[in-house]
């Protein structure tokens, strides 16, 4: 265990990125959001969510696949260069670090997608343990501990000094890199905040959310619940809740053409638009219902029943807060498992 | 108020006048109730009507207008010019709706408390005029003038523009003095272009691509909208280049310029919190100088501004020798 | 911005021109050989009201550096009212595009009759000349299609 004064951040900020590529949460026109670091940048982590999560860093909303170009005749292919040099995601929550374990289970199986592969290979995560956590939070349904999140350092702000400790080999490496910075400590310090932390979240409101119904055995049950036509009916169909998730992996490959040549690039999609999945002979989802059924069935059925009983929600709460409509999971959970 | 409300909604369905009610449904943070169709007197249980039920319900009464039989439909003076709007453009079905015109004291943004540092909401109650809020921190209290949208601070006014009864239309009416709503839009004209350029270049590179903007907005009714349409580049989802977002943003702003009655609720939705009614009220404001004063929605039977011209209309280039100030 | 070490700014520009008026108009003073330069695309429109806002932003992504909207004069229009319409819609569109920033120089509207060729000729030298002096649209472009 590590600790460094908080005063000191910027020197390490500045250290970091004199190496590597910083991405940390910075604010902007009110809003915080991940970004590079510079000296110019308005650093935030008392922002506990940023409005998107950090999956950017890793999965970016739009990428470049590959580019080809017609020049005298001859077609030629240039693809895009995966990620080589190391670089690391400072300020991430305990959730969002358990969102790339649900986009790992997705794009790093056979096949592998080598785009998020090679930055997931080259990324470093920084995690910083929630101090005040909020209404909208229920990581702790899904087995989460906000209070020591699980990434390759973990990092808890207390008072007016950051404790660090490293908890992977890459997270060695980083703590080496930045050791002029770090002075030993003791835990007592992260011990009291982690219990603080774990007192706090007790009391939150969506703390105890039953998801005792949301098994595979109940598939067909849950799809035929005669409730997904009331509960969808708000939905605007927007893909806030899709775009601001730390666990959503769909995407759309498109070909823009740039007039003397094609980009081929992948951009986030949502379930939640008319055109999603749209093939040749059409789409197979022609409401919204179905469309709304399936954001939610993927996230609480279909892929925990796919990937060991791990859900693909991870309770950051980003769609309770910002669903335009004020639908959200929550209320899914809560109806259908059988609370409201 | 909320009571007489269910209680008139109540007797409504019971003499067989509306047989659905659209309304706003209790959440479960205090802040989040969301749009719901009641169809009968036991669901009405759920209703609620309060400082945060911001949500415009006009735009829904295009779908409730396809259902079988008469809805019934809250709205509040702000929503009844959206509700005017889609009249006019026939998008909405009269006969088959039942207004009731909801008074307004302001509607309220969560973000505002948030912002002041107010975590872990647990119920928010009015009393006068603070907000007494309960959080896992401790009780807290924010003034309701702080906490109201940005659209409220510049009402246009509590007069409800089409209603089949009003219902505690006396609220709100005593309100303070109101801002001037095309402020913002002035001190960006008296911008240079670098500084305005600079200014939307950061609000919009925010921009995600979520739509919500566009779907919740009452003057976006188009069927298919030509950024979902897969036959061209910048297709809704991609925020691949800045541009990308500029032409989204301008599209949709002309798009609904003359129709769009500055409801906000483009800026309500944001997630990013742009400020995306500056651009519709650049179009207001332009229309009122050089075609005269125009509030869409007032009316359900006038030409708007773009479907309309007089021969002395001001040239464009009125834009490049108006520049010499900008 | 980096114009010096780059080849000499050469503006892409381009002109819709409806069929019945302007086009003439550009035709005639091709026939009266009248120069102008070649910096200048003309697109055929039917009328100057076909132009939706959308062809405007399109032609800056695709590397415009000004675009100008040449119709019949008011009152003349060959569907009588069709440039009354897309006066007002231009009036609003070119308003918006200052607001944000992009130099207003570089989109014009012009009503050039079909006896005009000496107003087309002059209007495009006048308006290549402007985009020349405000140099290379950075402010609507579309990166992916500048060319290297």
């Amino acid at each position: 265990m590590y600790q460094i004064a908080k005063n000191r951040l910027p020197e390490l900020f500045a250290a970091i990125a004199k190496e590597q590529d910083l991405f940390l949460p910075i604010r902007k026109c009110d809003q915080a959001n991940y970004g590079l670091w510079s000296e110019e940048v308005q650093v935030d982590l008392d922002t506990l969510k940023t409005v998107k999560s950090g999956k950017d860093c890793f999965f970016p909303q739009s990428e470049t696949l590959y580019s080809c170009k017609k020049e005298d005749g001859k077609l030629s292919l240039d693809p895009a260069k995966l990620t080589e040099e190391p670089f690391v995601v400072f300020g991430m929550r305990a959730c969002d670090v358990q969102g790339l374990k649900v986009l790992d289970h997705v794009f790093l199986k056979d096949p592998v997608d080598s785009f998020y592969a090679a930055r997931r290979e080259h990324g470093t995560v920084v995690a910083l343990a929630c101090h005040e956590p909020e209404e909208t939070c229920f990581c702790k349904v899904f087995g989460i501990d906000a209070a020591e999140p699980a990434a390759d350092v973990a990092a808890w702000m207390i008072g007016e000094a950051l404790y660090w400790k490293p908890l992977t080999g890459k997270g060695e490496t980083l703590t080496g890199m930045v050791k002029e910075f770090l002075t030993e400590t003791e835990e007592r310090a992260v011990e009291e905040e982690q219990a603080q932390i774990r007192t706090i979240i007790e009391k939150l409101p969506y703390s105890h959310l039953d998801l005792s119904r949301f098994k595979p055995e109940n598939t067909m049950d849950l799809f035929d619940d005669s409730r997904w036509e009331e509960m969808y009916q708000p939905c605007l169909a927007c893909g806030t809740c899709t775009f601001v998730c730390p666990t959503c992996q769909c995407y759309d490959i498109k070909d823009f053409n740039t007039g003397d040549g094609v980009q081929r690039y992948r951009c986030w999609d949502s379930c939640m638009y008319s055109d999603f999945t749209m093939m040749a002979h059409g789409n197979m989802r022609t409401s919204q219902m179905q469309r709304f059924r399936q954001r939610f069935m993927h996230k609480l059925v279909y892929y925990p029943a796919n990937n060991e009983g791990m859900y693909s929600c991870v309770g950051c709460g980003r769609c309770v807060s910002k669903c335009p409509a004020s639908l959200n999971i929550v209320k899914v959970i809560k109806k259908l498992g059988g609370e409201a | 108020m909320q009571e007489r409300l269910i209680e008139r909604a109540k007797e409504l369905l019971a003499d067989g006048t509306v047989v659905r009610v659209l309304g706003w449904q209790q959440g479960d943070l205090g802040y989040n109730p969301e749009p719901a169709y009641f169809n009968g007197p036991e669901e009405l249980e759920g209703f609620v009507y309060d400082g945060f039920c911001g949500a415009n319900l006009s735009k829904y009464m295009i779908q409730a207008g396809k259902l079988e039989g008469k809805s019934l439909v809250f709205l509040k003076p702000c929503d009844t010019y959206s509700f005017n709007q889609l009249i006019k453009e026939h998008r909405v079905n009269r006969d088959k709706t039942y207004i009731i015109g909801v008074g307004c004291k302001g509607t309220l943004d969560i973000d505002k408390v948030k912002n002041a540092g107010i975590k872990g909401i647990e119920s928010i109650s009015q009393e006068g005029d603070v907000l007494k809020i309960k959080t896992i921190y401790g009780e807290k209290e924010f003034p309701f003038e702080d906490a109201l949208l940005e659209r409220c601070t510049v009402c246009k006014g509590k007069t409800h523009q089409i209603y089949d009864e009003l219902i505690g239309a006396e609220e709100g009416q005593e309100a303070g003095p109101l801002g001037n709503r095309f402020e913002m839009v002035e001190k960006l004209e008296a911008m240079s272009p670098e500084e305005r350029f600079a200014f939307w270049q950061n609000e919009l590179s925010k921009c995600i691509r979520c739509n919500a903007c566009r779907n919740v907005c009452p003057a976006c009714s188009c069927l298919k909208c030509v950024f979902d349409s897969n036959q061209f580049d910048s297709a809704q989802k991609a925020n691949a280049d800045t541009f990308e977002e500029q032409m989204f943003h301008i599209i949709r702003a002309f798009h609904v310029a003359g129709r769009c009655t500055d409801c906000g609720e483009c800026s309500r939705v944001c997630p990013q919190g742009i400020p995306l009614h500056l651009l519709n009220r650049k179009f207001i404001k332009d229309i009122n100088e050089f075609y005269g004063e125009y509030q869409a929605g007032e009316d359900t039977d006038s030409r708007a501004p773009l479907t309309d011209f007089t021969f002395e209309d001001a040239e464009p280039g009125i834009v490049t020798e108006r520049g010499g100030k900008h | 911005m980096q114009v010096e070490n780059k080849k000499e700014f050469r503006p892409k520009i381009v002109a819709f021109c409806c069929n019945w008026c302007s086009y003439a108009g550009a035709d005639l003073a091709g026939s009266s050989r009248l120069a102008y330069p070649a910096d200048v695309k003309i697109i055929r429109v039917p009328c100057s009201c076909r132009v939706n806002p959308m062809f405007i932003l399109r032609a800056f992504q695709r590397g415009a550096d000004g675009v100008i909207l040449c119709g019949c004069h008011p009152g003349d229009c060959h569907y009588t009212t069709g440039n009354y319409y897309a006066r007002r819609r231009m009036t609003l569109l070119f308003s918006m595009l200052d607001y944000l920033g992009v130099e207003n120089g570089r989109t014009r509207v012009e009503w050039v009759s079909a006896a005009e060729g000496v107003k087309f000729s002059t209007t495009m030298n006048e308006f290549v000349e402007k985009i020349y002096s405000l140099g290379e649209n950075v402010r609507l472009e579309d990166l992916r299609c500048k060319k290297d």
